[in-house]
This record gives C-alpha cells, sequence and structure tokens, in this order.
C-alpha cells in the first residue's frame, strides 16, 4: 500500500512536470466545454420553441434536462475518454522499459502488482482531475434547471468505472510494447472495438448477439446515464478492470524471464 | 555475504553465462572484468534479482534471490550501466521516491536524501532537472540512489563508463570510500580501474569464470617474468644478437626507429628475477652504444587478461 501510494504520488509529479498531463486535460476540459454548450444551448432553442408553439412541442414528448442534456452529455464525455485515456496511459510501462528505468523499478523492493497498481492508481488521479473540472457544465444546469441529481451521480460512478476500465486497458497495452505510440493505437483500437461492437449485436445471430451486447462498452454504460446504477454493469467494469491488471501483470513477468 | 553456485541463464538458443560460481566476504570489493558481451551485466541482474536465473542458486545477505526477492532487493543498491533515471525529476525528489520505495521510515526520508546528495556532491544540482545535469552528475544521481537505503551490499555495472578522466578519478575514489563496511560489486572492461579499487578479481568471458584471484596473485601466478624496454644506438642487428644473449632473456622484439629517432627500440622479456636492466646498460656500456632509454615495463592486468581469455581460447580450439 505504502509502495502504491509511492507510484503514485511520483506519477503525478513526472506527469505535472512534463506537458502531457496539461496538454490532455486542457484538450479534455475544452472539448467538452464545447460539446455541454452545444448541447445546452439547442435545448434552451427547443424549450423556449416549445413555450411558444404547443404542436411542435407534442412531437419532442418529456422535455427535461435530464434526458436532452445530461444523457448526452455523458454520451459524448466517454467518446472523448476513449481517445484522451489512451494518451495518459501510453506512457506508463512503455517509457519505462524504452530509458531502462523499469530494471531499477523491478530491482526496489516492490511487488509487480504494487507497480500496478501505482501506475492505475496514478492514472485514475490524473481522471479524477479531469472529471473535477466538469462539475462547472452540472452545475450550469443547476443553475438554470432543475435536475435529477440522482441521475448525475450515477452518471459519474459509470464515468468512473467506463475509465477505469479504460486506463487498464490502456496500461496492459503499454506493458506489451516499448513504443509509446504503438501502445496509444493498440489501446485506442482495441477499446474502439469494444466500443462499437453492440452494433455488430444487432446483425449477429441469436446467442452471438447475446455474447457482444455483453462485451459492449456501450451496452453497460446506458444504464448509468439513465440513472440507473444495475450491480451486472458494475461487475462488468470492476471484472474489465482486473482482467486487464492481471495480464499487465503477466506481461511483466514474462518480461522479467525474457530478460 | 553473497554465495553464487552454478548460475546459468540461456536466452532461448544463446547463452548469457554459463555454470558461474563465487563468493564474496562482507566488506570485500570484488571486481568483475570481461569483454563488452561476456556476462557481466546478466550475473548482476540476477543478482540484483532484475531477472531469474535458467539453473542454479544464489543468495545475497543471506537471503535466496528466487524465494525471497524483497527481502534481497530491500538490501541492495544497483546502479545499472546506462543510469536510467526520471529525468523530468528534480534529483531530491526522485531520491525521496526510491528512498520510500526501498522502505525508509517517513521521517527518515528527507534527512536522508540530503545526507547522500552530500555524500555524493550533488547538493548545489537540487534544482536543476535530472534531464538537464550532465552525464557526470546523472552518475552521481545513480549512485546516490542505490546508496540511500545504505544496503549492505553494492552492485555497480560500469560506474565510470562516459565520464571524462577528472570525473572516473572523482568517482572512483568515492567508491573506494564506500568499501570497508559495505560488500562492493564492482563490472568494468577498464583493467587499471579495476586493479585500483578492488581486492579480489574474477575475470569471465563468454559466459565462463576464467580467473577468480586476488589482484596481486593473479600477478603473481603469471610468473615473475619482467619486460625491460630499451632504446640502444648501435648497428641494430648486432644490437639484437647480443640482447638475445644475455643471460634469462626469453624473447626480444625489435621496433624500427620512429620518425626523428636515431635508435631502434627493444623489448625485452626476461624469464624471472628482477630483470635485467642492469645487463642491458653493462651491454651497451661495453660495446660503447648510445643507450637512449631503458624502461623496466612489469606484467600488467591488460596481460594478464589477454593471457587467461587467449589461453583459454587456444586450448578450446
Amino acid at each position: 500500500m505504502r509502495n502504491v501510494l509511492f507510484i503514485v504520488n511520483k506519477e503525478l509529479r513526472s506527469s505535472f512536470n512534463s506537458p502531457v498531463a496539461l496538454v490532455t486535460i486542457t484538450i479534455f476540459t475544452a472539448l467538452i466545454g464545447y460539446y455541454f454548450y452545444n448541447i445546452f444551448a439547442s435545448f434552451s432553442t427547443l424549450s423556449f420553441q416549445a413555450q411558444t408553439n404547443p404542436v411542435e412541442a407534442k412531437q419532442y414528448g418529456a422535455l427535461n434536462v435530464t434526458e436532452f442534456v445530461i444523457r448526452p452529455f455523458f454520451g459524448i464525455m466517454s467518446l472523448v475518454l476513449l481517445i484522451m485515456l489512451p494518451m495518459l496511459t501510453m506512457r506508463s510501462f512503455a517509457e519505462e522499459k524504452k530509458s531502462g528505468t523499469m530494471e531499477l523499478l523491478l530491482t526496489f523492493p516492490v511487488r509487480d502488482i504494487e507497480a500496478i497498481m501505482g501506475k492505475f492508481f496514478g492514472c485514475l488521479a490524473l481522471f479524477f482531475l479531469m472529471l473535477a473540472l466538469t462539475f462547472p457544465c452540472m452545475a450550469l444546469v443547476a443553475y438554470f434547471g432543475e435536475p435529477e441529481w440522482g441521475v448525475i451521480g450515477a452518471g459519474y460512478v459509470g464515468m468512473v468505472l467506463l475509465a477505469s476500465a479504460f486506463i487498464a486497458m490502456g496500461l496492459f497495452m503499454s506493458s506489451i510494447t516499448e513504443n509509446q505510440i504503438v501502445a496509444a493505437i493498440l489501446s485506442f483500437a482495441a477499446l474502439l472495438v469494444l466500443y462499437m461492437i453492440g452494433y455488430t449485436a444487432a446483425y449477429a445471430g441469436e446467442w452471438l448477439n447475446v455474447i457482444l451486447s455483453y462485451l459492449s462498452f456501450t451496452a453497460h454504460f446506458e444504464s448509468f446515464a439513465k440513472g440507473v446504477i444495475d450491480t451486472s454493469d458494475v461487475n462488468y467494469y470492476l471484472l474489465f478492470v482486473i482482467f486487464f491488471l492481471f495480464l499487465s501483470m503477466r506481461s511483466l513477468e514474462s518480461k522479467r524471464w525474457r530478460g | 555475504m553473497i554465495e553464487v553456485e552454478g548460475l546459468t541463464k540461456t536466452y532461448g538458443e544463446a547463452r548469457g553465462i554459463d555454470n558461474i560460481s563465487f563468493h564474496v566476504e562482507r566488506g570485500e570489493i570484488l571486481g568483475f572484468l570481461g569483454p563488452n558481451g561476456a556476462g557481466k551485466t546478466t550475473t548482476m541482474r540476477i543478482l540484483t534479482c532484475f531477472m531469474p536465473a535458467t539453473g542454479g542458486k544464489a543468495t545475497v545477505a543471506g537471503y535466496d534471490i528466487f524465494e525471497e526477492s524483497l527481502k534481497v532487493r530491500s538490501r541492495i543498491g544497483y546502479l545499472p550501466e546506462t543510469v536510467p533515471l526520471y529525468t523530468d525529476m528534480q534529483p531530491p525528489s526522485y531520491l525521496a521516491f526510491v528512498a520510500g520505495l526501498k522502505g525508509l521510515p517517513y521521517r527518515r526520508i528527507k534527512p536522508r536524501v540530503e545526507e547522500v546528495m552530500e555524500q555524493v556532491g550533488l547538493t548545489h544540482m537540487a534544482h536543476k532537472y535530472i534531464g538537464e545535469l550532465s552525464k557526470g552528475y546523472r552518475q552521481r544521481v545513480g549512485l546516490a540512489q542505490a546508496l540511500i537505503n545504505d544496503p549492505e551490499v553494492l552492485i555497480l555495472d560500469e560506474p565510470t563508463i562516459g565520464l571524462d578522466p577528472k570525473q572516473i578519478v572523482e568517482i572512483r575514489s568515492l567508491i573506494k570510500g564506500l568499501g570497508g563496511e559495505r560488500t562492493i560489486i564492482l563490472s568494468s572492461h577498464i583493467l587499471p580501474e579495476v586493479s585500483m579499487v578492488c581486492e579480489r578479481l574474477i575475470i569471465i568471458d563468454e559466459g565462463k569464470v576464467k580467473a577468480m584471484d586476488t589482484t596481486a596473485n593473479l600477478l603473481k601466478g603469471m610468473g615473475t617474468a619482467v619486460r625491460v624496454e630499451a632504446r640502444i644506438g648501435g648497428p641494430a642487428d648486432e644490437v639484437e644478437k647480443e640482447l638475445g644473449a644475455l643471460a634469462g632473456v626469453r624473447v626480444v622484439t625489435r621496433t624500427a626507429p620512429s620518425n626523428g629517432e636515431l635508435a631502434a627500440r627493444y623489448l625485452v622479456e626476461f624469464a624471472n628475477g628482477d630483470g635485467g636492466g642492469h645487463l642491458i646498460s653493462r651491454l651497451a656500456a661495453r660495446h660503447a652504444w648510445d643507450l637512449y632509454e631503458l624502461i623496466p615495463a612489469k606484467l600488467t592486468l591488460e596481460d594478464i587478461f589477454i593471457k587467461v581469455v587467449t589461453k583459454e581460447e587456444g586450448v578450446a580450439s
């Protein structure tokens, strides 16, 4: 535990001494802000029109912030994270292997699992900072409307779980290569496949359909965006994280044996 | 302190090291000598628990390197050849990170970092990033991280490689100063270096131990052959013949005079004794030849090294 904290601390220090963290966080915040503005502006236009034209209002059904602002907001955020998080995770192990610092790290009295947990929580801590910077968007919604706080809370819980899964995948990809670019591309590709696999499910056979939609990120995220925290979805993300952290550990171990 | 028995490491088909055995006493400085690719780094990586061996056993500070790897790792300090450091950190925060991982109690970390920085002469570089430091200072940071946990065993892989002569002298005296209480293994392919710092030497080549003894014994074991270099002005053929006829002379090698010199050089190898410098000077006087230079040259570690390595090759082929 102590070792994990030391590694998290070092990861954060390193990230802020290099431009990586600042660039990633800035771009993430700018993109989210831009999308939020668009979503919120279009919702206010719609509400205004609905007020003046009751006939038109009917075709939108229930016009509320949860449905028209909060749900798309989290949907967009998941997509932006899919692109940004591999940039944060790509260096974790790839850089250490390339520069040789891995050799020293692995000769310190640190268990492999501690090194991996340190990297994982280091990335997660940066992600929490990114997430905290989106709170003002929700504050704006609360100022102008009456959002359902339960839905927002569930959405953020879902975001944390989703990001943990993205980070675990990114760490694994970073542990199998020495090249940061390769690590980023691999994790981006793998995440994208899991993100889109749900679309294929619609055309697949009966049993394949079940498997594909179970594997899909989106299917498991939708309930969070609706304000439902379903244990089966939580389990999916936790299993995903554990599985890929385990693979990273194996990958480090095999690197030791091969020298 | 360190016991190594039949250590073997294979990389697929290729052999890294083959059946290496040795032991190091507490407080001893052991030199690891060998050409590049001989297996020095591989042996050190195994001893520091960076990678497991394919065969054999080793204990460091009484703990098995495979079974009790964490205990071993908290008792050693390791400086890899490439001195890998996090370039985007400053020395104090980097050293504090290492100190933490090596298990120093929280309140001891800061004073210990300051202590070690003082010891290796880094204090005035504290505000710089490691990436901005020169090679010599990076080496000091590397040495500092190895020392931070006050380790019983220090393993240094080519600690002076790539440094300028002044830095080499500084780092070398620093290492020598660390001996006594600590057990040190040091690898190098620079022979005078190990002979200056180390009490005992292991010569390895192609993954095998070729020789192992104290530096003094290795010199003695090579016989007491002594070489004398003489520059003599006179009829070259005759000088060479007369030199060869001196008592105890084994070989005479003649080198033609180089630019601007009048006399040829002769390398005379005497079988034993103090050498025959006095015989040469008497010979020159008797014949009224001009004696320009007379330099006695003892067998150096280079000679031992080349002899050990090439002798084995001769037997094998």
